[in-house]
């Protein structure tokens, strides 16, 4: 297998925009990523797009060939990857893995989605249409009612309490408040994050991320020829994707993502690093509980710790282990079909030294970890300096 | 439909922002029961709300959703 570079990174600023449809979002992603390469529309040989939801948001169907045709490729493989939330790290993947193998050399992967024309309710219901229809979906669950069902089984068994879930609010809008592309630029206090509106108990509306229109590309190739492309290349170090049930009641323990278990391990491996190794991770905070999770499954604190840890600050900027520099879903916005995409565009801006007035002096290896729906589906990517 | 007999609350949740579909059931208690044999059933609790480890009977099924109702708070250690 080949080693692969990231050599141009592109997003939009995520937020609600009544004026753009998911086809502009994607094509000025796609675009800037070119731009940001050095590379031309017709050098690109396969497209790959993350997207969960087009069709039911706004009724588009075929879209990857829909957006890349507007992006000026034309005549090559161009696909939909659907894994909920974790699309676009799906799409990742497999063009990653395609190019290692070295079936193309210059690829480019997208993320888009397009949430906010429809009303909360209608949003909610199509998100669930990630989770099981014929059993848990049926019964009423929402997805923040599935990860609040997590959340109080977690503080059941480990003592996780409500100022530590709201403590990964408050960092991540510290974070995004001082990121220029993210959807909620607001510095919130504990005070108020405790007394959000309930949303699912114990989960209020500040434990929740955000709903988002937005996109996100990356342009890669083999790292042998990442110099015609970038003076910054980063390298992709490490990249898995695993899965596991989609349904909550078919899991063992729900306090833990098996699936997030079995790719940071795969990941680790193909990087040859351990977890004590990375420095900094965008990780996939759809709730403050998923935060906590992620940082025990991914091996930056022993189980039953990533509650504590994040009260006591492990997770901030300036912590020992910076977690969600960009804001993270909850700052930052959740286009769920642009947020892996978008996790690897922060996760290189943050190596490339460009990350402004959040950037990190220990910067050379971070990781980035998309999830899909509760679990069912995780990607990670190791990425580091070349 | 056969009754699901007793079990206990593995987790639970009370849901205030609903799917279009039950935007008037809203608040409803909502949680994964651990049935007696192990099979855990996602579920909703009517009447009274259950906790983590309190005891529940299954109560009737409606459109294909199982209900319980709470039977025994768990013993408090």
């Amino acid at each position: 297998m080949r080693p692969v570079a990231v050599v141009g990174i592109g997003k939009t600023a995520f937020g609600a925009f009544p004026d753009r449809d998911l086809r502009s979002l994607a094509v000025e992603a796609g675009q800037k990523a070119l731009e940001n390469g050095h590379a031309d529309a017709s050098q690109v040989e396969a497209f790959y797009l993350g997207n969960f939801a087009g069709p039911s948001f706004v009724g588009q169907n075929h879209l990857a060939p829909y957006i890349s045709s507007a992006i000026g490729i034309n005549g090559v493989p161009a696909t939909r990857f659907e894994a909920a939330c974790a699309s676009s790290g799906s799409a990742f993947f497999h063009a990653a893995s395609a190019v290692a193998a070295g079936l193309y050399d210059v690829v480019l992967v997208a993320g888009v989605e397009k949430m906010t024309s429809q009303p909360t309710p209608k949003v909610t219901e199509i998100l669930a249409g990630a989770g099981d229809l014929c059993g848990e979906v049926r019964a009423g669950a929402t997805f923040p009612a599935l990860f609040a069902m997590i959340a109080r089984r977690h503080m059941y068994q480990y003592g996780t309490t409500r100022e530590q879930l709201a403590s990964v609010a408050v960092k991540n809008h510290q974070n995004g408040a001082k990121n220029p592309l993210a959807h909620m630029r607001k510095v919130i206090t504990m005070e108020q994050a405790l007394a959000g509106k309930p949303i699912a108990e114990p989960l209020t509306v500040y434990d929740c991320s955000l709903i988002s229109d937005g996109a996100a590309a990356v342009l890669i190739v083999p790292l042998e020829r990442a110099s015609e492309f970038t003076d910054k290349p980063v390298r992709v170090l490490g990249v898995a994707q695993t899965s596991d049930n989609v349904a909550l009641d078919e899991k063992d323990d729900i306090t833990t993502f098996r699936a997030v278990k079995t790719s940071a391990e795969k990941a680790y491996k193909m990087a040859g690093v351990q977890a004590s190794d990375i420095q900094f991770a965008e990780v996939h905070d759809c709730f403050t509980i998923a935060e906590i999770i992620a940082i025990e499954d991914l091996g930056f604190v022993p189980k039953g710790q990533g509650g504590p840890y994040s009260l006591a600050g492990g997770t901030c900027l300036n912590g020992e282990r910076p977690v969600n520099t960009s804001g993270g879903l909850k700052s930052k916005g959740h286009p769920v079909g642009a947020t892996g995409v978008g996790q690897i565009c922060d996760v290189v801006q943050q190596i490339r030294g460009e990350a402004g007035e959040r950037q990190l002096k220990r910067n050379t290896l971070g990781l980035a970890q998309n999830l899909g729906g509760s679990g069912a589906t995780s990607v990670i990517t190791i990425l580091g300096a070349a | 439909m056969n009754d699901l007999g007793s079990g206990t609350v593995y987790t639970e949740t009370v849901v205030y922002s609903p799917p279009e579909a039950y935007v008037n059931d809203v608040p409803y208690q909502l949680a994964i029961v651990e049935l007696t044999g192990g099979r855990r059933v996602t579920g909703r609790v009517d009447g009274e709300r259950a906790q983590i480890g309190d005891s529940v009977k299954f109560a009737e099924f409606r459109n294909n959703v199982a209900f319980f109702r709470k039977t025994i708070t768990r013993q408090q250690s």
